[in-house]
Order: C-alpha cells, then structure tokens, then sequence
C-alpha cells in the first residue's frame, strides 16, 4: 500500500503523462521528496522557501492542507492527496 | 474557436453583472474531449475583489471532482475584468494552469454594452479566438 497522488494536467509533463502516481512518506513534505526522486523537478513546483506555494492547492483526502498542518500535515498508506493548480488572475 | 449557447453566454454575462464591481468568476464543464461547454458552475471568488478572482480552494475541489465523477473537464473558464477591457491581464496569463480550456473574459466597464471575448492561454502565449454563439 501508498499513498495515491492525483497530478493536475499541467504537472503531468513531470510523471510522464500519468494522472496518478503514488509515493510514501509520514508527512506531506516527506512525501513531496518521495515523489520528487521518481519524478524529477515535480517537488519544485508545489514548494518553495516559504512552503507550499501560494497558488497551489493539495488536498489530504477532501480537505485542503493549509487548513490541517501543511506541509506537516501527517499522511499514511490508503490516503489521496490531489494537487490542483489554483484558478486565479485579475486586472490588477 | 468557441462554440458556445445563447443561454450560457448569457449566465456568464449576468453572473458579472450581478457582481459587479467584484470579478465575477466560473466554469463551463462539458464532456471531456467533446470542446462542448454545456454545465454553467459560478465559483465563489474568494478573493472578492475588482481587480482580482480566485476560486475558493474547497469549492474547486468538490467541483473538479464532481466534473472528474461525470467524466467532464472545465471548457470555458471565465471571469470579469470591471473597469478594463476583456483582455487577459499578465496575472490572467501567468495563473492560466489548464491548458485545455477557452479563457473566457467579461468586461462589465460599460453598464450597457458588456465585453464578451475567448482567448487560448498556453504556456504563457495568449491567442484571441472568434466566439461563435448557437441558439
């Protein structure tokens, strides 16, 4: 058992195409490393200096990891985490 | 090119118009690979702003999942520009992350007249598209 990730069209130029992968990990960081050593380059897009990247949603399961722990949001096998760019934009 | 119905045009153009002055913000789901919007989903802009729009992060969960459960993807999506002309602003065109939609843009700066234009947004490059309205 894994943990399933859920990669947005735009990210899956970084897992070949797969809209699915999986990875293991205790927390959400740990498993953003997992998943960056299989596919190379993918951990750069959800996190930089500060964390999780302002316009990049995660989700553990149905909820969105900024309102858990972020980044040190504990996952085990069995859960789903869904990456989602954010829709945004503006005028201004 | 954008092939779109009367109807949802026209919910797209009263959703702005009811929000004005805030930007107005949504997504038309079809089914995937059809290229045919057919479902008008508001989003809540939780920005709430007139120069800015963001989806509401667990709003666009439940919505791509439920599109994800339909077998649809986004088609169209939209969002108003209040005081400026419906042209896709550089935050419009650096925060474009699905490829595969029409970027819809509104203009509702003329309370009479609104602005209705469709733009592809890929890798940074923005290209006008006609619209084509169906009854």
């Amino acid at each position: 058992m894994a943990i399933e990730v859920r990669i947005p069209t735009i990210l899956r130029t970084y897992t070949d195409g797969a809209k699915q992968v999986e990875g293991t990990g205790s927390t959400l960081g740990e498993l953003f490393v997992d998943l960056d050593a299989k596919h190379s380059g993918l951990r750069d897009r959800l996190v930089d200096d500060g964390g999780l990247r302002r316009f990049v949603n995660v989700y553990l399961n149905d909820e969105d990891v900024r309102f858990l722990a972020g980044l040190d949001t504990p996952v085990k096998d069995g859960d789903t985490v869904t990456v989602l760019p954010a829709v945004a934009g503006g005028a201004g | 090119m954008l092939t779109i119905r009367n109807d949802l045009r026209d919910k797209i153009v009263a959703h702005a118009r009811a929000d004005h002055p805030d930007e107005a913000c949504g997504v038309l789901a079809g089914p995937a690979g059809s290229d045919r919007p057919e479902r008008f989903i508001p989003m809540t802009n939780a920005a709430r702003s007139p120069t800015f729009y963001e989806f509401d992060s667990t709003e666009q969960f439940r919505v791509w999942r439920e599109m994800d459960d339909r077998d649809e993807e986004p088609v169209v999506i939209y969002h108003s520009h209040t005081a400026t002309e419906a042209y896709p602003s550089r935050t419009d065109t650096s925060y474009a992350n699905e490829p595969g939609a029409h970027y819809v843009l509104v203009s509702t700066r003329d309370p009479d007249q609104a602005e209705f234009r469709s733009y592809r947004i890929i890798e940074g490059q923005v290209t006008e598209e006609p619209v084509t309205v169906v009854e």
